[in-house]
């Protein structure tokens, strides 16, 4: 890609004004300013415009003319994402998928649903519970952000270590490339012939393409769910009940810890009557059939009882669970409430790390001088930790990334990755170097150069440029040749 | 337990220098699977690189070089009460991880437990340029880079060489129970899907032979109860029907005949065909035996919103996957482009054109 834009805003504007509603061709600074950003603030850049296409035939169009004039491209869901993948690129378009919010069709005996990708995540659930069906993953922004989104980072939520993530729960998708066509990956059955395009599509942070539709599977709503919370004086006591109900062959449907800060932040909040005095707190979720879960709540109950839980509580109706759930799924905006601003951060760690992570996090608190709080995905071993700091005090922000880039280096070095589902988009893109070598970084490009040749997909994110990598430059070269013969075939 | 990772590493280097394609061989149960190339290969064996790597039960999470016969991976699990809920089938004594992976085998489990690819954590893989990489992890959830790992499902080793995978692993249910009844095969079809939006625990359901099969398993008492509202005649030696159906040993399976492979919406209405079916993954996998012409096949597995491929048998020189639209098998080739720039593995095992 050159620096100088090919085309002028205006030019570009009109163009896609002939076959797109003037209207959703966007080009004033006051209506793209909510564009500048995602769910995370802290990067922002204002586009060359947005645009709101409504129709598939019209995406592709806005590809060719991108592809045509080599302009960046940036899907957009919901922009709750908390990497900044949506952030829009200064030269660039913002592709929104605002306008595709159709649930196309549900079919309750296959249990599956196709839907377009701007559809929230929890309107899916809400419309299949007439069948008694729902859509596993549920990322806590479920109000929120969108299917679309959900695929391009491969989201999870609390229910991932025995439902899965997105990746498990897609069945196709319809990708648009960067030249405008259209393709299929993945079918109606489980599995495909041949490479597993869907599972590299799943989690591509909009470098490869633009999803326009998503069929999903559907799960029966369980029998009965019931949840159990328990309170332990040491964070190690709290693994090692974690690790003690997965050795007794019990999968909860969800297993979420909190630290000491987390426990009286989302208690404040939610008032849901945590035990404010412990250490660390398990909320496991059994589901399932009544009698299954009743027989796996007992045995919990007494687990963690033996493995030295100080207090041990279990709903005993559908209001109590959700109001024991309620402090969880709010505790990003609890802590919000207890300092002005705070940054998210979503390593994961082999689960016997964990003792080991928190103290060392405690240790790297005091030495940057910035409270952190604790919520984790126990069961799947997802961290994330939640730096306080004031973005109002010069300073403050960049010793909060210093902080943040230490305990994504922890993660890496006790087994563990920098991003377990929040994507790295621009914002995890320097700890890329941590986890892969710069061999390994060329095949993530090479992979990049086969979908994209131009790269005008989301560019800048995802994957760190190298600089010095000649094998790489030889081996996009070929690609993009290859491109180019398969343009002509 | 053998690490012949650097063999591996200068078997594919000198392989390059020589302009060589390799055949990658875990050591050949599935030699029947994919296509017969005709390039001139050379056999690069990873079924000597064996040995479970890693393995901790309370993670759930095992790593193993890619020629780990399972057998052993099954065996080191069983003594902690895990198992690899995807039942990959058994071809042979000596099926390999590596090897199920490639060709993203999974067993009557597949539908609610996942397949070998939803496990995946992580690979080490020497790529093209004789490059030893790794991408993913040991952990549950890792989104940073591309998936490579799942990529590798699939693609018949077309893409590199597999040396290390990290899979979850799960517990074995604690009890476990078969439920059969007459019906015809539509009918299956229906109640199977029907049964599979219920909310119980459901772990395989196939029809064979004018029977419809349904597993439960899971507590002990969900099971129980279950079966009592369910209804049905009870199967006896039920672990033995299901192992033969992952591993291919019952009879519907046996002969020379061509097998196909139908992978298609789970409610699709039966196709119009002479042969003998046998559904599994209630009614999403369709085994096909019967006189059929390959163009006819994938316009019903179309309608049927999937595919259909040649799994054994029949004519191999011809392509035995499923007709690729033309922008995915451009996709496909600039894949192949990004991992084995010279060609050097498999060539023509997956596509003729690959
Ligand atoms: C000394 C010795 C003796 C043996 N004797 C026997 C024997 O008597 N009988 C027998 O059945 N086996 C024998 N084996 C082989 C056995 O150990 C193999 O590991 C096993 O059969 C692998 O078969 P598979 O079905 O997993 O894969 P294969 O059938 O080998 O492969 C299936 C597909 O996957 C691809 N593939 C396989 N592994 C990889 C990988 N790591 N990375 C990328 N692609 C891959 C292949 O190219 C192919 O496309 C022997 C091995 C050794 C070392
Ligand atoms: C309070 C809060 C809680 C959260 N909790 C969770 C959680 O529990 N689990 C979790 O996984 N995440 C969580 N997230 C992160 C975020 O919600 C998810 O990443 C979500 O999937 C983003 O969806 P979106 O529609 O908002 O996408 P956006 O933010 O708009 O975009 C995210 C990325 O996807 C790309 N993209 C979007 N749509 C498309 C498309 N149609 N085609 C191609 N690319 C596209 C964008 O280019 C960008 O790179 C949370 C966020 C917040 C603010």
């Amino acid at each position: 890609m050159s620096d100088q834009p090919r085309v002028s805003q205006a030019q570009l504007a009109a163009e896609l004004r002939a076959f797109i509603d003037p209207d959703y061709v966007i080009t004033d600074n006051e209506t793209m300013k909510p564009y500048e950003c995602d769910g995370m603030s802290m990067y922002c850049e204002m586009p060359l415009l947005v645009v709101l296409p409504e129709t598939v035939a019209q995406v592709q169009q806005v590809m060719q003319v991108c592809h045509r004039y080599q302009v960046p491209v940036v899907a957009r869901g919901a922009g709750t994402g908390l990497s900044a993948g949506a952030m829009p690129h200064a030269d660039g378009v913002v592709l929104s998928l605002a306008k595709f919010n159709r649930i196309l069709e549900i079919d309750p005996l296959a249990r599956t649903a196709r839907l377009q990708p701007g559809v929230r995540n929890q309107a899916i659930s809400e419309a299949a519970a007439q069948y008694g069906l729902y859509y596993g993953p549920d990322p806590s922004s479920q109000i929120a952000c969108t299917i679309g989104g959900n695929v391009a980072e491969n989201s999870g939520g609390v229910h991932c270590l025995k439902y899965g993530l997105t990746v498990h729960n897609v069945l196709s998708v319809e990708l648009i490339t960067v030249e405008g066509e259209r393709v299929t990956l993945g079918s109606d059955g489980l599995d495909v012939c041949g490479m597993d395009l869907l599972a590299l599509a799943t989690g591509s942070e909009g470098l490869l393409g633009i999803v326009t539709e998503v069929q999903v599977r559907l799960l029966p709503v369980p029998e009965r769910a019931r949840v159990v919370l328990a309170g332990f004086d040491s964070v190690q006591k709290a693994g090692d009940a974690v690790g003690g109900i997965i050795a007794h062959g019990i999968i909860p449907g969800g297993l979420e810890m909190m630290d000491s800060h987390a426990i009286i932040a989302a208690d404040d909040f939610a008032g849901a009557g945590y035990p404010r005095e412990a250490k660390a707190l398990l909320l496991c979720e059994v589901d399932g059939t009544e009698e299954e879960v009743e027989e796996h709540i007992e045995q919990a109950e007494t687990l963690f009882r033996e493995l030295g839980a100080t207090s041990v509580r279990t709903s005993r109706s559908e209001q109590e669970r959700a109001l024991l759930w309620k402090g969880r799924k709010s505790a990003f905006p609890a802590v919000g409430r207890i300092s002005p601003d705070y940054y998210c951060m979503d390593g994961t760690i082999p689960r016997s790390q964990l003792a080991f992570v928190l103290t060392e996090m405690e240790r790297l608190s005091q030495e940057y001088d910035l409270r952190v709080a604790n919520v984790f995905h126990a069961g799947d071993g997802n961290l994330h930790p939640l730096i306080l700091f004031d973005a109002n005090v010069p300073g403050e922000f960049e010793r909060t990334e210093a902080f943040g880039s230490r305990i994504l280096q922890l993660c890496v070095e006790v087994g563990g990755c920098i991003t377990g589902e929040h994507g790295v988009g621009v914002e995890k893109i320097r700890q890329m170097a941590i986890q892969f070598n710069d061999l390994e970084l060329a095949q993530f490009h090479a992979v990049k150069a086969a979908f994209d040749p131009p790269g005008i997909l989301n560019p800048g994110k995802g994957v760190p440029t190298l600089r010095f990598c000649q094998e790489y430059r030889s081996l996009e070269h070929k690609c993009q040749q290859h491109a180019v013969e398969a343009d002509h075939d | 337990m053998t690490d012949r990772s650097e063999q591996l590493l200068e078997q594919v280097l000198a392989a390059k220098a020589a302009g060589q394609p390799l055949r990658i061989v875990g050591g050949n149960s599935k030699a029947f699977l994919g296509r017969q190339a005709d390039a001139e290969t050379q056999d690069l064996n990873v079924g000597e690189h064996r040995g479970i790597v890693d393995y901790n039960p309370v993670e759930l999470v095992l790593t193993a070089r890619a020629g780990t016969p399972l057998r052993e991976i099954e065996a080191a699990l069983a003594e902690h009460g895990q198992a690899l809920h995807f039942e990959p089938p058994h071809f042979g004594d000596s099926d390999t991880l590596g090897g199920t992976l490639a060709a993203n085998l999974s067993g009557p489990a597949r539908p609610w437990s996942g397949s070998v690819r939803d496990q995946v954590l992580g690979i080490r893989l020497i790529n093209g340029n004789g490059e030893h990489l790794r991408f993913g992890g040991q952990v549950m959830k890792n989104v940073a880079g591309y998936d490579v790992s799942r990529l590798q499902a699939g693609a018949l080793g077309t893409l590199g060489v597999m040396t290390e995978i990290s899979l979850k692993v799960m517990p074995r249910p604690a009890a476990s129970l078969t439920l059969v009844r007459e019906m015809s095969a539509q009918q299956a079809i229906q109640q199977m899907n029907a049964r599979a939006a219920e909310p119980k625990p459901l772990t395989a359901a196939c029809w064979q032979g004018g029977r419809m099969y349904l597993r439960l398993a899971g507590a002990q008492s969900a099971v129980e109860a279950t079966a009592a509202k369910w209804g049905g005649e009870v199967l006896e030696q039920a672990d033995g029907f299901w192992r033969s159906l992952q591993d291919q040993q019952l009879d519907y399976f046996k002969g020379e005949a061509p097998l196909w492979r139908f992978s298609v919406r789970a409610n699709a209405a039966l196709a119009p065909l002479p042969g003998a079916w046998l559904l599994d993954w209630a009614g999403a996998q369709r085994w096909y035996r019967g006189d059929a012409e390959q163009p006819q096949l994938e316009q019903l597995a179309r309608e049927a919103g999937g595919q259909v491929s040649l799994f054994r048998g029949g004519d191999r020189s011809g392509e035995v996957m499923h007709h690729q639209p033309q922008a995915l098998a451009g996709l496909q080739t600039r894949m192949k482009q990004a991992f084995d720039p010279h060609g050097l593995f498999n060539p023509g095992r997956l596509y003729s054109w690959l």
